[in-house]
């Protein structure tokens, strides 16, 4: 059998050369980099560096970077610690879309407010703007959807919040290396990112926060990153991420005219067998693709690719290894059997044309068997 | 051969899946999530159907260097077993909710899914023997007594066994668990469950009450004469002596038994001993390991996971099993699954409809 495809790159990317490269030079350096002696400012020297080049590779300010063990430390930090801020200034609301990541969805069971998404995946601006008055305290609608590749107009959001002074948080882990991304100029407070989904390594993300923004530390400790988040500065990890999003972000160009067309191609080999692709309902990344094969079930579609050598997923949840049905697509009003039926395959900086061949060249069998067994 | 080999997170069938494996089998392991929210399963090493029991079936899958998956068959075991297992109690009858998920769901929903993906095999640990008879696959008691499940696979049709596997029918429980020590799988020194895996701590009646709620009703005796109230006829079966809290004692003094539960007026009889005796059972929905067998012939019947079997003239009337035992039996209820051997092999079985 060729080599297996892999086409899980939004759940985790494989490390690119670059942060390999980071990451094995800067593992052996001695000393805790908030140590005042100079082993310690050698390790500070080095986390500096890559705080720099990361806020160089997504528009941002060195000190808008607080670095935090990955996209969901960074979302929770954003929203948990943003409203605790918030409430202190008498804002009691927060808004999250019905379309998030559980790291930022997970506000619901604490008193946060959906923003609904129409049948496009989009959340309804109208709505939304409706919904945000001077008790606003945060809102978060992400950048790009981890499920569906779909963009959400963050701009429209940002210039209502601004208005009321409303914090806008966006989650944009998919977006990182596939869409433009300046944090700057997009008018957000605060950005989640995270290194794996780039090529950097698992364990590592970071949360982008304005001077004028200063959300509550949420965990117990030193607050070595600007009273925000605290814990010991992984040097490494932060040299290997800066290293993977500013890979990413130089080949973002030519990236998205290769990406792009290889999800053309998944998008026409799936409509071809019959399946209805989600992400091309409005404007997305590309490097998701989102489709639902009526008459199937996702885990046997998924099983029979894993045995054919095509890694994909279902984008969503997994509780005990049983995938639950997408939160995201019954919040796009699709039946829990249109859910059960959904598969994501998503590219990256490692996917070749052979993959997305190998795809082609399976997808009609494993898709006849998938029916055959509903 | 491409076995799919279920594994519950127990000794047995992680046991199993090596033993395929090691005969050169291409295994693909697979876990049945049969529960809706496996967090209120957390229990510990009991049952199938926890998160523990979930992560040793994949631990085990590692050591074994096979693929491995989980399955979610909450939706069918809940309707299938579950409710089933609800309902047959409401109807004052005594189900084995093992046998109907072998029956619905391991033999049929996931044997089924199985070979539609390409599967030629599925694979338990059961202890039970196949062996390729004249007319087809015959399944035969296990070699160890102790562990023999050929009862709970009672109900397995020709075309079920000829699809399974049991790889430890010859072999004794202490052989399998050296067997899994010695080839690392941490499950080695694992419990048996003993418990029906949806009510892992045991409280049959606790959980009925919480599906059923409580409806009193009378305890009366064999005239029709109150004795007492109960709070729900689905705490009782047939041949419970204990908990019956009767006011009026007995006019010989001696212990009562239930009788029969009568679902309809909600009422549950009692009686003594002797009048639990029973020399015939009638039972309904019969099934075949090998197709039909009209009789009248002599075989055994076993009513009970672990009883003993009765020598029996079996035949088959008006499409209901009937068995007719040499000797009287006890504590027979409806709901029952009797299963009828010729010799060690399984030939049918059927669900006891009546006893008398």
């Amino acid at each position: 059998m060729p080599a297996p495809a892999y086409l899980d790159h939004a759940a985790s990317s494989p490390l690119r050369p670059e942060a390999f490269d980071a990451l094995v030079t800067h593992l052996p350096l001695e000393g805790n980099p908030s140590a005042l002696h100079v082993a310690g400012q050698r390790a500070r020297r080095a986390l500096e560096e890559a705080r720099e080049r990361l806020a160089a590779a997504v528009g941002a300010a060195p000190g808008d970077v607080v670095f935090t063990s990955g996209g969901s430390e960074a979302d929770s930090i954003a929203l948990i610690g943003g409203m605790r801020a918030r409430r202190q200034q008498g804002r009691t609301r927060c808004l999250v879309s019905a379309v998030e990541h559980p790291a930022v969805l997970g506000m619901l069971q604490r008193g946060a407010e959906a923003l609904p998404v129409t049948r496009d995946g989009v959340i309804d601006v109208d709505r939304a703007l409706e919904s945000i008055d001077g008790d606003v305290g945060v809102v978060s609608v992400m950048a790009v959807n981890n499920e569906t590749g779909i963009c959400q107009p963050l701009a429209d959001l940002c210039a209502a919040a601004l208005g009321h002074d409303a914090w806008v948080h966006t989650d944009a882990v998919q977006a990182l290396g596939h869409v433009p991304v300046d944090f700057r100029a997009s008018g957000v407070d605060m950005m989640s990112l995270s290194a794996h989904k780039v090529g950097g390594p698992v364990g590592i993300g970071a949360l982008l926060v304005r001077r004028s923004v200063t959300p509550a530390m949420v965990g117990l400790g030193g607050g070595q990153e600007r009273d925000i988040r605290s814990g010991t500065g992984a040097v490494a990890l932060a040299a290997a991420f800066a290293a993977a999003a500013a890979t990413a972000t130089e080949s973002l160009e030519a990236e998205t005219v290769r990406l792009g067309g290889m999800q053309a191609r998944i998008m026409a080999v799936s409509r071809e067998l019959g399946g209805d692709v989600s992400t091309a309902l409005a404007e997305h990344a590309p490097h998701i693709t989102n489709v639902t094969f009526a008459g199937t079930r996702a885990n046997d579609l998924l099983f029979l690719l894993d045995q054919a050598g095509v890694y994909a997923s279902v984008g969503s949840a997994c509780r005990a290894g049983v995938h639950q049905p997408s939160e995201v697509l019954l919040a796009m009003g699709r039946t829990s059997d249109e859910a059960a039926a959904t598969l994501r395959f998503s590219t990256g900086h490692s996917t070749t044309d052979a993959d997305i061949a190998r795809l082609e060249e399976v997808l009609p069998t494993a898709l006849r068997q998938a029916r055959a067994a509903f | 051969m491409r076995v799919l080999a279920a594994m519950s997170g127990g000794v047995d069938s992680a046991v199993a899946a090596a033993r395929l494996v090691a005969a050169g089998h291409e295994v693909t392991g697979v876990h049945l999530a049969l529960s809706k929210n496996p967090q209120s399963y957390r229990t510990g090493a009991r049952g199938c159907c926890s998160l523990e029991d979930s992560h040793d079936a994949r631990r085990a899958a590692d050591v074994l260097d096979i693929p491995f998956y989980v399955w979610d068959f909450a939706q069918e075991f809940q309707e299938e077993v579950v409710d089933d297992f609800v309902a047959e109690y409401q109807a004052g009858r005594t189900p084995n909710p093992c046998l109907k998920c072998n029956e619905k769901i391991k033999f049929a929903a996931v044997l089924n899914r199985g070979l539609a993906l390409g599967f030629d095999a599925v694979a338990t640990g059961h202890y039970a023997r196949l062996v390729q008879g004249e007319g087809g696959v015959e399944l035969h008691r296990a070699v160890d007594p102790e562990k023999d499940q050929s009862y709970v696979l009672g109900v397995l049709t020709q075309e079920q066994l000829r699809h399974s596997l049991f790889p430890l029918a010859e072999t004794p429980k202490t052989e399998v668990r050296a067997e899994a020590e010695r080839l690392g799988l941490a499950v080695a020194k694992k419990p048996d469950s003993h418990d029906i895996c949806f009510i892992p701590d045991g409280d049959t009646q606790g959980f009925l009450s919480r599906y059923l709620g409580e409806e009193p009703g009378d305890i009366v005796d064999a005239d029709g004469v109150t004795l007492g109230i109960h709070h729900g006829s689905h705490n009782f079966t047939v041949g419970q002596r204990k908990g019956l809290d009767l006011k009026i004692p007995a006019p010989d003094g001696r212990a009562r038994y239930v009788l029969r539960i009568e679902p309809v007026n909600n009422t549950v009889v009692v009686g003594a001993r002797e009048d639990l005796r029973v020399r015939t059972f009638r039972g309904i929905r019969p099934s075949w390991t090998q197709g039909p067998v009209e009789g009248p012939w002599r075989g055994l019947a076993q009513y009970r996971a672990h009883g003993t079997p009765m020598d029996a003239t079996i035949s088959l009337r008006d499409g209901e099993l009937v068995v007719e035992l040499d000797e009287e039996a006890s504590g027979v209820a409806p709901g029952q699954s009797v299963v009828v051997f010729d010799g060690d092999r399984v030939v049918g079985s059927a669900t006891i409809n009546e006893a008398r």
